[in-house]
């Protein structure tokens, strides 16, 4: 058995673990709270681009010239995915749901034959990626710096997938992220943005007339390119949230958890305490019979 | 009758501004600055860098946008745009500052034609701020 002065050590210490694990829990709070709600504000941009889209993309009568953003390079041999994850640890499955996900897709991929490229934005998602699929990454993005999603940072990421479009690397393009549901629920989603999927829940809106200017294909060539950067920021926001989520929920675990071995050590460290005090009173006793 | 519609501005990080009692806003679309009024067309258009100018019962405003997308429909005018600002809220250095940045993209010297213009057009409306 462990000594007394063992068994203090271990209570002091794994205390103080609760104590960071319980901070690090009022922390993700606040910021989740935050983040929620940015999420939240974000979503009628994106929403409105989409209606957006949808009318003009319903209007174009000749879908051989739309642009390729829209209909897709014509192939489906090339896959770009990017996976999108957090910088930092100690947010429970977030990350290892999100690599779940990816991974059994581009297993999926590498069944089909088709060929495989992969961005990772921030670290751990790269961490965790770079050991089996090292050599299909071709782009590694972190945002360390930015204490928030911003748009910014999803333009810059929007703007590299779009230029290796452009310069035909790529066919088809699925983005990587959880999407928050709530604290302790985040789903990992893959979301394809090219060729956009414009297959709407039958919206009636079809038949509005609307009147363009410039015409159609070319606002459906400027608007497209801005709706990539909404949606990887769409995902961005979301996946803040659920980051923080994630790390109150682990945290709150690991604090519960330090909690229970607190109480375990100190019953083991009053037992072992009262066994000595009981051996010595023996010996005493017996001590003082045997005179 | 009232001659009143309603404007929603938004980018990406909230929702801007929204206002029911706008009587008139005038936007820098892409061919030229284009007013719209109550009961205006179904139209799609995109700006250019310019001023918004809405003129509203509570008062008129102005602000200045780099790039959206407009939508008009059933008497609701949605603006998306990614960088506004608010004429009133403009520092002197900001304002400045995107002067400067503008200038240097529209001297560029590789740049397309269609970027250059847009940069022109961006140093010319915050000159006219000044």
């Amino acid at each position: 058995m462990a000594s007394l002065d063992d068994l203090k050590k271990r209570i002091t210490s794994v205390k103080s673990t609760q104590k960071i694990t319980k901070a690090m829990k009022m922390v993700a709070a606040a910021k989740l709270k935050r983040a929620q709600d940015s999420a939240e504000k974000g979503r009628p941009y994106s929403e409105k681009m989409n209606n957006i889209i949808l009318n003009l993309s319903s209007g174009i009568s000749d879908k051989e010239a739309a642009p390729k953003l829209l209909s897709g390079s014509g192939k489906e041999q090339v896959h770009l995915c990017v996976v999108l994850t957090s910088d930092r640890g100690l947010c429970g499955g977030f990350n290892a749901n999100i690599i779940k996900k990816a991974k059994s897709y581009f297993a999926k991929l590498n069944k089909e034959g088709k060929e495989l490229k992969i961005i990772t934005v921030g670290s751990k998602g790269n961490d965790q990626l770079k050991r089996v699929y090292g050599n299909k990454i071709i782009e590694n993005i972190s945002f360390k710096n930015s204490k928030n999603a911003n748009y910014f940072d999803a333009e810059k990421v929007g703007k590299i997938v779009i230029e290796k479009f452009e310069k035909e690397e790529f066919d088809i393009c699925t983005i990587f992220y959880n999407q928050f549901k709530n604290v302790i629920t985040q789903i990992p989603q893959a979301q394809q943005i090219i060729p956009l999927n414009t297959k709407s829940d039958d919206q009636n809106n079809s038949e509005d007339n609307y009147e363009f200017e410039p015409d159609e294909d070319e606002i459906l060539s400027n608007l497209l390119p801005k709706n990539i950067s909404t949606q990887i920021f769409k995902a961005m926001l979301e996946n803040s949230a659920s980051e923080q989520g994630a790390r109150m929920s682990a945290m709150d675990n690991a604090t519960r958890n330090a909690g229970e071995m607190v109480d375990k050590l100190t019953i083991e460290y009053n037992r072992s305490r009262q066994a000595a005090i009981t051996k010595e009173l023996i010996e005493i006793i017996s001590g003082a019979e045997s005179l | 009758m009232s001659d009143e519609f309603k404007i929603e501005i938004v980018n990406p990080e909230k929702s801007f501004l929204s206002k029911e009692d706008v009587n008139e806003v005038v936007v820098p679309a892409f061919e030229g600055e284009m007013g719209i009024l109550k009961d205006h067309i179904s139209i799609i258009s995109f700006l250019k860098p310019g001023i918004i100018t809405i003129q509203a019962k509570s008062g008129e405003e102005k602000y200045y946008v780099e790039d959206g997308i407009i939508e008009f429909k059933n008497n609701t005018l949605s603006i998306l745009t990614s960088y506004i600002l608010n004429l009133k809220d403009i520092e002197k250095n900001k304002l400045l500052e995107l002067l400067k940045n503008a200038e240097e993209e529209s001297n560029k010297p590789e740049i397309s034609d269609q970027l250059k213009y847009l940069a022109d057009q961006k140093v010319e409306t915050l000159k006219s701020i000044n």
